[in-house]
C-alpha cells in the first residue's frame, strides 16, 4: 500500500473514530518498496488539498524519510520558474505519494495500539468479534 | 463501448465474478447522464476526487472506473481505493486494477485494495465516490461478520468450506437482502465527502422505492434516484443503481 493510502485510513475500532489519535496510523517494522512511476505535475499539484500535511509529516518521520517541508508546498513550487520543469519538491513529492509502499508490518492506532498488519502490500483491517 | 477490464487471473472458487449486476454497474457509470453529472461535479478545477468501491470482489468495476476516469469525470486525475472482506478478492483487484492501467498513458491514481468491513477503516469525509455491488440475495437473518483465513490448507474439505463461505458473503444479503447494504447506508453520511455520491445496486426483493424513500429522510436533504436499471420482468425493474447524493452549496 501505498504511503498516500494512509492519508485516508484509521483505526476500523467504532470507539476510536471520534479520537484524534486514531490518525494517521502508526507503520511497524515496516519494510518499504520503491515501484516507479511517470511523474505528474497535475496530480500532484491536486492531490496536494487532498492531504492531511501534518499526518504526512509524521508519517515520514516515522518511516525515516526525508522530511517534508513545514507548511505544504504552493502550487509555484512544483516547477523551476525558469524553465518550467518539475522542481525537486515536485520530484520528491512523487517518490513519497506514488512511488513508496508499506510491503509488510503493521498499523498502529495510536488511540487503542491495536496492530493491523500488513502483508504483500495488502493491509487487514478485519477486527475480531470481541473488538468490533 | 468501452472495454471491459480483464479479471482472467481471478479465481472464481472464492471471489464473486463479474456478472449482470457488475455490468450494470459499468453500463451505468459510463452512461451520458451520469458521465455529464459526474463531470460536471467534479470538473477539473476542483481537488482530485478520491473513488472507493466497497466490496471491489475481482476488481473489475473499479478497474473499468479508473481506466475510464477521462469519459466518466473529465478528467484522468482520481484516486482509487478497494476495500473486500475478502483476502482473495483483495489481491485479485489490486491485480485486476494494475493489469487495466498498464497500457494508459496517463495513470489515474491507484491506492491499492485493503481488507475492511465496508468502510469501517476510512476517515470521515474523505470520499467523493462510493461504488457498491452489496450482497443483495434475501436470505435467512446473517450472522456477525467475522474475518475469513487465506491461510494455506491441506485439506481440500476445508478449503471447499472457506471457499464457500466467501461466496456466500458476495451474495447472502439476510432479511429482504439488505442487511449489509443497510449497515453501509449508515456509514454513507460519515464517509462521503460533502460533494460525494454513492451508487449502490439493489435488486427488486431490497425495495427500492421504500429504501430512496427511507434516505431522502435522512438529516441534510440527502437525495436519491435510481439511474440505472435492467433485466424487466413484467413490468418491474430486476436490478437497479440507485444514486445518493446532496446538492453542492456553492
Amino acid at each position: 500500500m501505498k504511503i498516500l493510502t494512509l492519508n485516508f485510513l484509521c483505526c476500523a475500532r467504532k470507539t476510536c473514530k471520534s479520537s484524534p489519535a486514531s490518525f494517521p496510523l502508526h507503520p511497524k517494522e515496516a519494510s518499504l518498496e520503491q515501484i516507479e512511476t511517470d511523474i505528474n505535475a497535475l496530480f500532484i499539484k491536486n492531490i496536494l488539498p487532498r492531504l492531511d500535511w501534518e499526518a504526512m509529516k509524521t508519517l515520514t518521520i516515522e518511516l525515516g524519510l526525508p522530511a517534508l517541508p513545514t507548511e505544504p508546498p504552493s502550487p509555484e513550487a512544483l516547477e523551476d520558474p525558469d524553465s518550467g520543469e518539475p522542481s525537486q519538491t515536485l520530484k520528491d513529492l512523487h517518490q513519497l505519494l506514488m512511488e513508496t509502499s508499506i510491503e509488510s508490518g503493521a498499523l498502529r492506532c495510536g488511540n487503542c495500539d491495536h496492530e493491523y498488519a500488513v502483508k504483500e502490500g495488502i493491509a487487514n483491517f478485519l477486527l475480531p468479534s470481541h473488538m468490533v | 463501448m468501452l472495454p471491459t477490464p480483464s479479471t482472467s487471473h481471478a479465481s472464481f472458487e472464492n471471489i464473486y465474478e463479474p456478472a449482470e449486476d457488475s455490468y450494470l454497474l459499468l453500463d451505468t457509470l459510463s452512461s451520458d447522464a451520469e458521465s455529464l453529472f459526474l463531470t460536471k461535479r467534479f470538473g477539473s478545477d476542483e481537488p482530485l476526487p478520491v473513488i472507493l468501491e466497497v466490496g471491489v470482489g475481482s476488481g473489475v468495476v473499479l478497474a473499468f472506473v479508473a481506466t475510464n476516469a477521462q469519459v466518466i469525470f473529465g478528467r484522468s486525475d482520481v484516486a482509487a481505493l478497494g476495500v473486500d472482506i475478502n483476502p482473495f478478492a483483495a489481491k485479485a483487484a489490486a491485480q485486476t486494477i494494475d493489469v487495466a492501467l498498464r497500457d494508459l498513458e496517463v495513470k489515474p491514481i491507484t491506492l491499492g485494495t485493503v481488507m475492511s468491513d465496508l468502510t469501517s477503516s476510512l476517515r470521515s469525509g474523505q470520499i467523493d465516490v462510493l461504488i457498491f455491488n452489496p450482497p443483495y440475495v434475501p436470505t435467512e437473518p446473517l450472522p456477525a461478520t467475522s474475518a475469513i483465513s487465506d491461510e494455506t490448507m491441506s485439506n481440500s474439505h476445508e478449503v471447499f468450506e472457506r471457499d464457500s463461505k466467501l461466496l456466500e458473503l458476495s451474495y447472502a444479503g439476510g432479511v429482504d437482502g439488505m442487511e449489509t447494504t443497510n449497515r453501509l447506508l449508515e456509514q454513507l453520511p460519515d464517509v462521503l465527502s460533502e460533494r460525494g455520491v454513492a451508487y449502490v445496486l439493489l435488486c427488486a426483493q431490497n425495495k427500492p422505492e421504500v429504501v430512496k424513500t427511507s434516505i431522502r429522510q435522512w438529516p441534510g436533504s440527502w437525495k436519491a434516484e435510481t439511474v440505472g436499471s435492467s433485466g424487466k420482468t413484467a413490468g418491474w425493474e430486476k436490478l437497479c443503481v440507485v444514486r445518493i447524493w446532496r446538492d453542492v452549496v456553492p
